[in-house]
C-alpha cells in the first residue's frame, strides 16, 4: 500500500505532440492518499482509461513521473508495481475452477498452500461464493465472473493499490447496488489505495472519498462528493454531476450583484472584476419557483417520482428548477428565486473565488 | 519482448514458404538450355519466351480461361443455393435439422477418388461431359457443404430481432433477406466465396476426370508437359507461376478479412 | 440463440438437397451398384454379393495402402499442428506486418495442388532443384525418385510447405478473439508465458483448433494429387496412398467391382472418424454455451 503521486505528468499517443489537442492527458500534478477510494470520473474518451493505465503501467506517460510511496516506478513493467486490477468486462480463466482462479495471482507469487487455501476461502465469503467454488468457471453468469474477477483483484493483501476500469458495466442494475456496497465495504476492512473508474456519477459519489472529474484530458476538479456538488471549479463539474446539472447563465458581475438580462440578482459574497465569458451557476435544487423574483417561461414539467422538474427559460437561456412534492406547478409564466449564497460565478468556465470583503467594486 | 524472436520464427518461416515459389519463377524465366545445362541461383539469360509460349497457345491459355469458367460458376451456384440453406439452419428448427446438417458436412469428407468415376457416367449419361457446368457441379459436392457451414456460422452472429423488426416493417422474405440480411453477413459471404474459390481452383482429380478437350482445365493442361525434346521445364514453370496469380490476386482482395475469414465464423 | 421450430424450413433447404443429391447421391448409388455386381460393359451386370469385399478386406495391397495412409496422416498431424500453433503464437498482431505476413501465408493455400507437386518435383530433383542440388552439394545421398525414405521425407515436407499455413491462420483468428485485458490480467497475476499459453491461449483455440485437427485429417487422409505428381506413388508403392490406389484401380486397370467396394470402405471409415469429431465438436459447443 503506498501514495501515488503524479508529477508533471502528461501523455500523448502522437510521437511528437505540437499543440495541446494532439495530448490524450494533458499536464497534471497530483498526490493521492494511501489507503484513499478514489473515482475517476469522466464522459468517455476524457482520459481517464489513460490515466489508469498509466497508472497500470500498460502505458509509458510520454513526459513526468509515476511514484509509488517514494518509488519512481514510471518505467517498472506492471509485474513490478504489485498492482491489481479488475477491468470492464470479467476476466476470468474459463478452464480453471472458481477456487483456482481465485487462488491464481499468489500461486504465481510462490505463496505457500496453506495461507493460499485461507485466503481464497476469505475472499470466497466475502464476495459469497464459497459454495461454488469447485465449479468451473465457465458455466457461470457474468455477474458472477466479474465477481470473481473482483475477489482476485482483492487476493492479496500486499498490493500498492487495486484499480478498477468501469468493473460494473455488464453487471445487472440491482446486483451494481451490491456490489458496490460490497467493495465499500472490502475498503473499509483492508484499506487499500483503490482508483475507480466509471463514467456513471453514482457510482462515483457512493464509492468514493475523493472524486476525480476528467474533461478533455484535464483533471478539472478533485473533491468530495459535497464539493463537487456545491463548489463545482469548472462549468463541466457542474454540468456533469447532478441531475440535471447546474444550470448556467450569462451574467455580468460587479460587486455583490450579477446582472442578467437586465435583472439584478443578488450574490452571496463580492466578487472582484470578471474577464471573458462571465456565467453564474445555479444548481436547480436551489433555484425556488414563487411569485417574485425572475420571469420564465415554463417548457415541461417531468414528474421523475420524487420529485418534479420543471424546465423552463429565462431570456432564450434554459433554466432548470427541481419543484419538491407537494409544491403547485406553476402556470406557463412563473418566477424563480435563487438562494444567493448557492450561486457560484465562473469565468471561461472556470470557477471565480470570492474576493475578500473590502477589495470588491 | 518476445517481438525479437518472434521476428526470427516468421523470416525463417516465410523463407521456407517462399523459397520454392521463388524457384519457381526463377525458372520460369529461364531458358530450357540454361535450366538443364547449367545451375544458378536467378536467370543468366533472362527471357519471357516460356510466358508467351503460353500466352499464345490457345491449347495453354484456354485452360485457364476454362478453369476461371467453372470456378466462377461454382461459386456462384454454391452461393446461391447454400445462403437460404445456412438461413434455415442458422434460424429454425426443423424435421432432421441435425441429420441433414451432418450429412451435408460428409460430403465435404467424402474423397474425390471415390466419386471421379460415378460422376464421369453420371454426365456422360445427362451429355454433360466435358463441360464447364459438369466441373462446377461436382465441385459443388464439396463447395456446398463448406459454404453453409461458413455462412451458418456468421448468420448465428447476427441477432433475430433483426429479422423480426424487418418483418414488422413489412418487408418480405426475399426482399429482407437481399436487402437487410445479406449486406449484414458480406464478410461471411465474401469469407465462403473465397473459400469456394479456394477449393474448386485447386482440384485437380474431378476436373481431369470430367474434362478431355472443351472444358480442360490448366491443372490438366499441365500435367502433360512431356514434348519430343524431353521435359518442357521452362513452360511448366511459368504455367504453375500463372496459376498462382488469382490466388494471390483473391487473397491481396480479402486480405482485410483473412483473420477473420479464418475464424470461419465460429470464433 | 433459440430457434423456433419450422418445418416450412425444409423449402430454404430444398435447393441444397436437391444439388447435394445429384451430386452427390446419385453417383454414390453408382458405386454401390458397382460394389455388389460385376461388370462387362454394355450395362450388364452380374450380382456378386460380398465378393469384392471380401476380396478387398483380405487385399495385401490395400492394406500396405492403409497403413501407409494412416502413417502419413499421423506423421502430418503431429508435425503441423504443433507447428501451427507455435508460428500462430509468433505472428505479428496488427499492422503492415499482419497484413503482408497473413497474404504471404495464405499463399501456398491457393495453388493448385498439381502445381504444388510441380514445385517440388523441381523443387527437390538433383539436377536442377535448388533443395536437390543444395543437399547432393553438401554430400548427402538424395534423390526422392529411388530412394523411398527421400520421397517420403519430401511428400512429409512438402505437406508442411502447403497446408501448415492453414493451422496457422485457423490458430491465430483464434488468438485474435481474446480480448488485451486478458493479456492485461495475466501480466498483473504474474503468469508465467506458459500459463498464458495454458489457461488464455489454449482454451480460445481449442474451438478452432478441433476444426484444424479434422480439417487436415481428412484433407491428408484423401491425399492424391500431390504425390500423383511429386512420386507417381512410387518409387515401387512406397508412396502409393488409398487415393492413388483408388484411381489406379478405377480409372487405370477398370477394376470397377474392386474400386467401388474399395471405395465404399474408404468413405465409411472417413465417415466413422467424421462422425466422432463432429459429435465431440458440437458437445463442446453445447458446453461453451451453458
Amino acid at each position: 500500500m503506498s501514495r501515488i503521486t503524479l508529477s508533471n505528468l502528461a501523455h500523448s499517443y502522437l510521437a511528437n505532440p505540437k499543440g495541446d489537442d494532439d495530448f490524450a492527458l494533458k499536464e497534471m500534478d497530483h498526490v493521492w492518499d494511501d489507503g484513499g477510494a478514489y473515482a475517476l470520473l469522466g464522459a468517455s474518451g476524457c482520459g481517464k482509461t489513460t490515466l489508469l493505465n498509466i497508472i497500470s503501467g500498460l502505458v509509458r506517460p510520454s513526459q513526468g513521473r509515476v511514484l509509488f510511496g517514494d518509488r519512481d516506478v514510471t518505467d517498472a513493467a506492471t509485474t513490478e508495481r504489485n498492482i491489481a486490477q479488475v477491468f470492464q468486462f470479467p476476466v476470468v480463466y474459463d478452464t480453471m475452477t472458481v477456487r483456482e482462479n481465485l487462488a491464481f495471482p499468489l500461486r504465481n507469487r510462490g505463496m505457500d498452500a496453506g495461507y493460499i487455501a485461507k485466503r481464497v476461502n476469505q475472499i470466497a465469503q466475502m464476495i459469497g461464493m464459497e459454495d461454488i467454488l469447485s465449479k468451473k468457471a465457465r458455466g457461470l453468469t457474468a455477474d458472477a465472473k466479474q465477481k470473481i474477477s473482483l475477489g482476485r483483484g482483492m487476493v492479496r493483501e500486499d498490493v500498492n493499490a487495486i484499480l478498477f476500469d468501469e468493473p460494473l458495466t455488464v453487471i445487472d442494475p440491482h446486483m451494481k447496488w451490491e456490489l458496490r456496497t460490497q467493495l465499500k465495504s472490502l475498503h473499509r476492512e483492508f484499506g487499500h489505495t483503490m482508483i475507480y473508474v466509471t463514467h456513471d456519477q453514482t457510482e462515483a459519489l457512493t464509492f468514493a472519498d475523493k472524486v476525480v472529474v476528467m474533461h478533455e484530458g484535464r483533471v478539472v476538479q478533485m473533491g468530495t462528493p459535497e464539493e463537487l456538488f456545491e463548489t463545482p471549479a469548472h462549468t463541466f463539474v457542474g454540468y456533469f454531476i447532478g441531475s440535471p446539472g447546474m444550470n448556467l447563465l450569462d451574467a455580468e458581475i460587479s460587486g455583490s450583484e450579477a446582472r442578467l438580462q437586465g435583472v439584478s440578482v443578488e450574490l452571496g459574497a463580492v466578487y472582484g472584476p470578471t474577464s471573458g465569458r462571465t456565467q453564474i451557476g445555479i444548481r436547480p435544487e436551489y433555484v425556488t419557483v414563487s411569485d417574485e423574483g425572475l420571469p420564465v417561461t415554463v417548457k415541461r414539467v417531468e414528474d421523475v417520482g420524487r420529485h418534479r422538474i420543471v424546465r423552463a427559460e429565462l431570456g432564450g437561456q434554459p433554466l432548470n428548477a427541481i419543484l419538491p412534492e407537494g409544491m403547485a406547478v406553476p402556470g406557463d409564466n412563473a418566477r424563480v428565486a435563487f438562494a444567493p449564497a448557492k450561486i457560484n460565478v465562473y469565468a471561461n468556465d472556470w470557477r471565480v473565488a470570492p474576493s475578500d470583503i473590502g477589495r470588491g467594486a | 519482448m518476445q517481438s525479437r524472436s518472434s521476428a526470427v520464427v516468421m523470416t525463417i518461416y516465410l523463407l521456407f514458404l517462399l523459397i520454392p515459389i521463388y524457384w519457381l519463377i526463377n525458372m520460369s524465366l529461364k531458358t530450357n538450355t540454361e535450366i538443364t545445362s547449367t545451375f544458378s541461383l536467378w536467370p543468366q539469360t533472362f527471357t519471357l519466351q516460356n510466358y508467351v509460349t503460353i500466352l499464345t497457345d490457345p491449347s495453354w491459355y484456354m485452360g485457364y480461361v476454362n478453369s476461371l469458367i467453372y470456378v466462377t460458376l461454382n461459386v456462384v451456384i454454391s452461393l446461391t443455393v447454400a445462403l437460404p440453406a445456412a438461413y434455415a439452419f442458422s434460424r429454425y428448427n426443423f424435421m432432421g435439422d441435425k441429420h441433414l446438417f451432418f450429412w451435408l458436412l460428409t460430403n465435404r469428407m467424402a474423397p474425390p477418388a471415390v466419386f471421379a468415376l460415378p460422376f464421369f457416367q453420371l454426365y456422360s449419361s445427362v451429355g454433360l461431359f466435358d463441360t464447364h457446368i459438369a466441373i462446377a457441379l461436382a465441385h459443388c459436392l464439396f463447395n456446398v457443404p463448406l459454404a453453409v457451414w461458413i455462412l451458418e456460422g456468421f448468420m448465428r452472429g447476427v441477432p433475430k430481432e433483426i429479422d423480426e423488426t424487418a418483418y414488422i416493417d413489412g418487408y418480405s422474405f426475399p426482399k429482407f433477406f437481399v436487402k437487410i440480411f445479406m449486406p449484414l453477413i458480406a464478410s461471411g459471404i465474401g469469407v465462403a466465396a473465397f473459400f469456394c474459390f479456394m477449393f474448386s481452383w485447386v482440384e485437380l482429380l474431378l476436373s481431369r476426370t470430367l474434362a478431355t478437350v472443351n472444358a480442360k482445365s490448366i491443372a490438366a493442361t499441365m500435367t502433360r508437359t512431356v514434348s519430343a525434346s524431353g521435359m518442357d521445364w521452362g513452360v511448366l514453370a511459368a504455367a504453375g507461376v500463372l496459376t498462382i496469380v488469382p490466388g494471390a490476386l483473391v487473397i491481396y482482395f480479402v486480405r482485410n478479412y483473412i483473420a477473420k475469414g479464418f475464424a470461419l465464423g465460429r470464433v | 440463440m433459440d430457434k423456433t421450430q419450422n418445418n416450412k424450413a425444409w423449402f430454404l433447404v430444398l435447393p441444397v438437397l436437391l444439388l447435394v443429391a445429384f451430386s452427390a447421391v446419385l453417383p454414390l448409388m453408382t458405386v454401390v451398384n458397382y460394389a455388389f455386381n460385376d461388370t462387362f460393359g454394355q450395362n450388364e451386370f452380374f450380382w456378386e454379393g460380398l465378393g469384392w469385399f471380401e476380396d478387398m478386406v483380405s487385399s495385401e495391397r490395400l492394406h500396405d495402402a492403409l497403413g501407409r495412409q494412416i502413417l502419413f496422416s499421423g506423421i502430418i498431424l503431429a508435425i503441423q499442428v504443433p507447428l501451427g500453433i507455435f508460428i500462430a503464437l509468433n505472428m505479428p498482431k496488427k499492422g503492415f506486418w499482419s497484413s503482408l505476413v497473413l497474404i504471404l501465408m495464405a499463399l501456398p493455400l491457393l495453388i493448385p495442388f498439381n502445381v504444388v507437386g510441380t514445385i517440388w518435383q523441381i523443387f527437390g530433383r538433383v539436377d536442377i532443384g535448388l533443395l536437390g542440388h543444395t543437399l547432393a552439394a553438401m554430400g548427402v545421398d538424395y534423390n526422392y525418385t529411388n530412394d523411398a525414405l527421400d520421397a517420403w521425407i519430401t511428400l512429409v515436407v512438402m505437406d508442411v510447405w502447403h497446408w501448415t499455413s492453414l493451422v496457422a491462420l485457423l490458430c491465430y483468428a483464434g488468438l485474435q478473439s481474446i480480448p488485451q485485458a486478458y493479456y492485461q490480467a495475466a501480466k498483473i497475476d504474474q503468469a508465467t508465458r506458459w500459463s498464458i499459453f495454458r489457461y488464455i491461449e489454449l482454451p480460445k483455440m481449442k474451438g478452432v483448433l478441433l476444426i484444424a485437427v479434422l480439417l487436415r485429417f481428412m484433407d491428408s487422409f484423401m491425399i492424391y494429387t500431390e504425390p500423383f505428381v511429386l512420386t507417381g506413388g512410387g518409387p515401387g508403392n512406397s508412396t502409393t496412398f488409398l487415393s492413388i490406389d483408388l484411381a489406379k484401380m478405377a480409372t487405370g486397370q477398370f477394376d470397377l467391382g474392386p474400386a467401388a467396394a474399395f471405395s465404399l470402405m474408404y468413405f465409411c471409415v472417413i465417415l466413422l472418424i467424421s462422425w466422432v469429431f463432429y459429435t465431440v465438436m458440437t458437445n463442446l459447443d453445447r458446453e461453451e454455451n451453458r
